[in-house]
């Protein structure tokens, strides 16, 4: 995808980049959070993804020492291990930036904004998709859907979500993950972490930030905040009349609401979630 | 008398920490646990059934039927594998649930574990949705302090282990057997079938692989029983569904609702397509489904319904486009798409995509030659139906559909830019002409 203004082949493959062999200390630590990984699986192939990811948290990418270490912990050929790195485009080929920056350019983001985005940031930095600034610090992709399509157009750092973005908000996302100034995701941890480390984390490292954030974006309870507004509840849910509107109103409410009856015929009208002519339609 | 919302898994999404275990148990979480394990296997199957539900990732398969298919125990171990691989474009409602809410899979889980007769189990997430890592990292701890995963559960002597295992963005992953192969450690290519997973399926033993939405729903329909969710929705597309309202609404989110709701209903509740423009098209559950336009509105939103009417009900993602938006130009972005995302394995779609997008590419750009329709419903034809997995199949739908719907806008581009026709400046959240006054 959008490859034309680009050479589709890197200069870099796992096989060539990065020789040089691990240190001591980075190899003791590799190979016990490999184990606890291989653990985790009936079979150890499984474990080359989250290895794999494991490999980007010390490397910043796939390197061929990387691959090295996975085919030897797993007893596969380099070529085996190779060929899935290049398969998903999380696995990075050539050293990857601190921060990836990913522009949502699926049609709805596209559409809502995303493409005068990625045009604007990428001249804003100087550097097209799958391409990283000078110094280090970002690295441009376009992305496809990202799962939050209610909040387009939507931008990625580092896998985290920046909801409802504009030109000039992704500029300064930017400009601010370089310059070192902490960055809070709309839906997120408190801050965006390196790529190093969520590469750990989704190698399955938890890093302690669950609780940080919000539980859900706005639009995520739009349906929710107006089925309050209107009273309305599913069958079995005896949320009282009084809670409707109150938007933190769960906490009371369900401490008497559970368990819920299973009783056919529920009192309230507002519970039933459709009438039969529409059934029959 | 319109239908009404049924927030059930999106019910406490607004509390302020709606992601704890203490969160999900005050609001009835684990009862349907606790209920399940002191229920036959073959009846929690059953009810699955009698449920009606449905698998929500796309599909549509019945979620007890495919169960009902494993094979009698051996002695080996069978599987569940939940499919947390949400990537089809438009759809957006198993990565907010699963950061808002986790413990509705995780319980779901252990219900359907326990009912296969499986002792470890597995969520294939995205990699691409850090916080969402973390959420269900936490998720399955608190779980297994909680004593709901681990060793003799609730002392019922029911073992289970659930390992959450990262994607690493590919969206074939999403197709059920390229994400087996997928966590097998291979590159995420579809497998032939038959065998189907439910006889060889992850390690080539019995396996359940179900959709996140599928497997949460199965949490309170253990809690209050299958006929109270057959009892939402119509007669044969029974219970309720989260139906993802995205693009130019004025309000998109995620409207929790009996199935055969309809988008005219929906867009009531969302406050109508923004700034009073007008709707042009529409995808019912994602870029796969054939586009739906205005002709549709009254549509219910359920499986039979939506199918009568040549598309799909896929996943509910509702992507919502106005008159300003060239179809040419979102249908040329959607072949991007599936040609980046194909893997490769079949030549029907992996030319066949190839080739769709250049024709795209020169429509979108005026540059179209008078035979282009014409080729690009031909290659659409040796795609549908012949193609390794259903990839192939969604990459027409788009296509087939929006030359159905809007022929002379293909046509306009043998001689102009969809970019003159239609500026794109004017369809951008941010667009001036509509920020509020």
């Amino acid at each position: 995808m959008s490859a034309e203004t680009h050479d589709p082949l890197h200069r870099y493959t796992p096989l060539q980049a990065s020789d040089e062999p691990y240190t001591e200390e980075q190899l003791a630590g590799l190979r016990a959070d490999a184990q606890t990984i291989i653990a985790k699986y009936p079979q150890k192939r499984s474990a080359l993804l989250p290895l794999l990811h494991l490999i980007q948290s010390v490397d910043g990418y796939v390197t061929g020492r990387g691959v090295d270490l996975c085919a030897e912990l797993l007893d596969l050929t380099r070529a085996e291990v190779s060929g899935v790195a290049t398969f998903y485009t999380q696995y990075k080929r050539h050293p990857n930036g601190e921060y990836t920056v990913g522009v949502c350019t699926n049609t709805l983001c596209a559409i809502m904004g995303g493409d005068q985005i990625f045009d604007e940031v990428s001249e804003h930095l100087g550097i097209g998709h799958d391409e990283t600034t000078p110094d280090g610090k970002i690295t441009l992709e376009r992305v496809e859907c990202n799962a939050a399509c209610d909040f387009a157009p939507v931008v990625m750092a580092n896998w985290e979500f920046f909801d409802n973005q504009t030109p000039e908000s992704t500029k300064q996302l930017v400009d601010d993950l370089r310059a070192g100034t902490p960055v809070a995701p709309t839906r997120g941890a408190s801050r965006v972490c390196t790529f190093k480390q969520v590469s750990r984390m989704l190698a399955g490292f938890e890093d302690g930030l669950a609780d940080e954030g919000v539980g859900a974006g706005p639009a995520s309870i739009e349906g929710l905040k107006l089925a309050k507004e209107r009273g309305w509840t599913a069958p079995g849910d005896q949320a009282s009349a009084g809670d409707a509107g109150d938007s933190t109103g769960t906490t009371t409410e369900d401490t008497t609401s559970d368990p819920a009856p299973e009783t056919g015929d529920e009192h309230s009208s507002a519970a039933q979630p459709g009438t039969d002519e529409e059934k029959d339609a | 008398m319109s239908t009404q919302l049924t927030p059930i898994l999106t019910k406490f999404w607004d509390h302020p920490t709606s992601w704890t275990l203490e969160t999900y148990e005050a609001n009835g979480g684990y009862q349907g646990l606790r209920k399940a394990l002191q229920t036959e296997q073959a009846d929690l199957v059953q009810m699955a059934k009698d449920s009606g539900l449905r698998g929500r990732g796309g599909a549509g398969f019945p979620t007890g039927l495919k169960w009902s298919f494993l094979p009698p125990p051996d002695g080996g171990p069978r599987y569940l594998v939940v499919n947390a691989d949400e990537a089809e474009p438009g759809t957006c409602k198993d990565i907010p649930l699963l950061m808002a809410a986790p413990q509705f899979l995780i319980e779901g889980m252990i219900i359907t574990s326990f009912a296969i007769g499986c002792n470890h189990a597995f969520i294939y997430l995205r990699g691409e949705v850090a916080h969402v890592h973390r959420r269900v990292q936490r998720a399955i701890a608190e779980a297994y302090a909680a004593g709901y995963l681990g060793k003799d559960i609730l002392g019922t002597g029911f073992d289970l282990d659930i390992t959450l295992h990262s994607g690493a963005g590919a969206y074939i992953c999403g197709e059920e057997t390229a994400l087996l192969d997928s966590l097998e450690g291979r590159r995420g290519q579809p497998r032939l079938k038959p065998p189907f997973p439910a006889v060889a399926g992850l390690y080539a033993r019995p396996t359940v692989v179900n959709n996140v939405e599928s497997i949460a729903s199965i949490a309170p329909i253990a809690a209050h029983g299958a006929d109270w969710f057959a009892d939402m929705g119509t007669e044969k597309s029974q219970g309720f569904g989260i139906f993802s309202l995205s693009g130019h609404v004025t309000r998109p989110g995620q409207y929790e609702a009996p199935l055969g709701i309809t988008l005219r209903e929906l867009l009531e509740m969302a406050g109508g397509i923004r700034n009073g423009r007008k709707l042009k098209f529409w995808t019912p559950g994602g870029s796969s489904t054939p586009l739906f336009t205005d002709q549709h509105l009254d549509v219910p939103l359920d499986f039979e319904s939506v199918a009568a009417e040549g598309s799909m009900l896929g996943t509910r993602a509702l992507q919502i486009f106005d008159e300003t938006v060239s179809v040419v130009r979102a249908v040329s972005r959607w072949t991007d798409f599936y040609a980046h995302e194909s893997c490769g394995k079949c030549t029907p779609c992996r030319e066949g995509t190839f080739w769709l997008k250049q024709i795209m590419h020169r429509l979108e750009a005026g540059k179209g030659s008078q035979d282009d329709i014409d080729k690009l419903v031909d290659i659409c034809d040796n795609i549908l139906g012949r193609a390794f997995c259903a990839l192939g199949d969604g990459a027409t739908s788009p296509i087939t559909s929006a030359v159905q719907y809007f022929r002379e806008e293909f046509e306009a581009g043998m001689h102009t830019p969809a970019s003159e026709l239609f500026p794109p400046e004017r369809s951008t959240l941010f667009a001036k002409e509509t920020q509020p006054a």
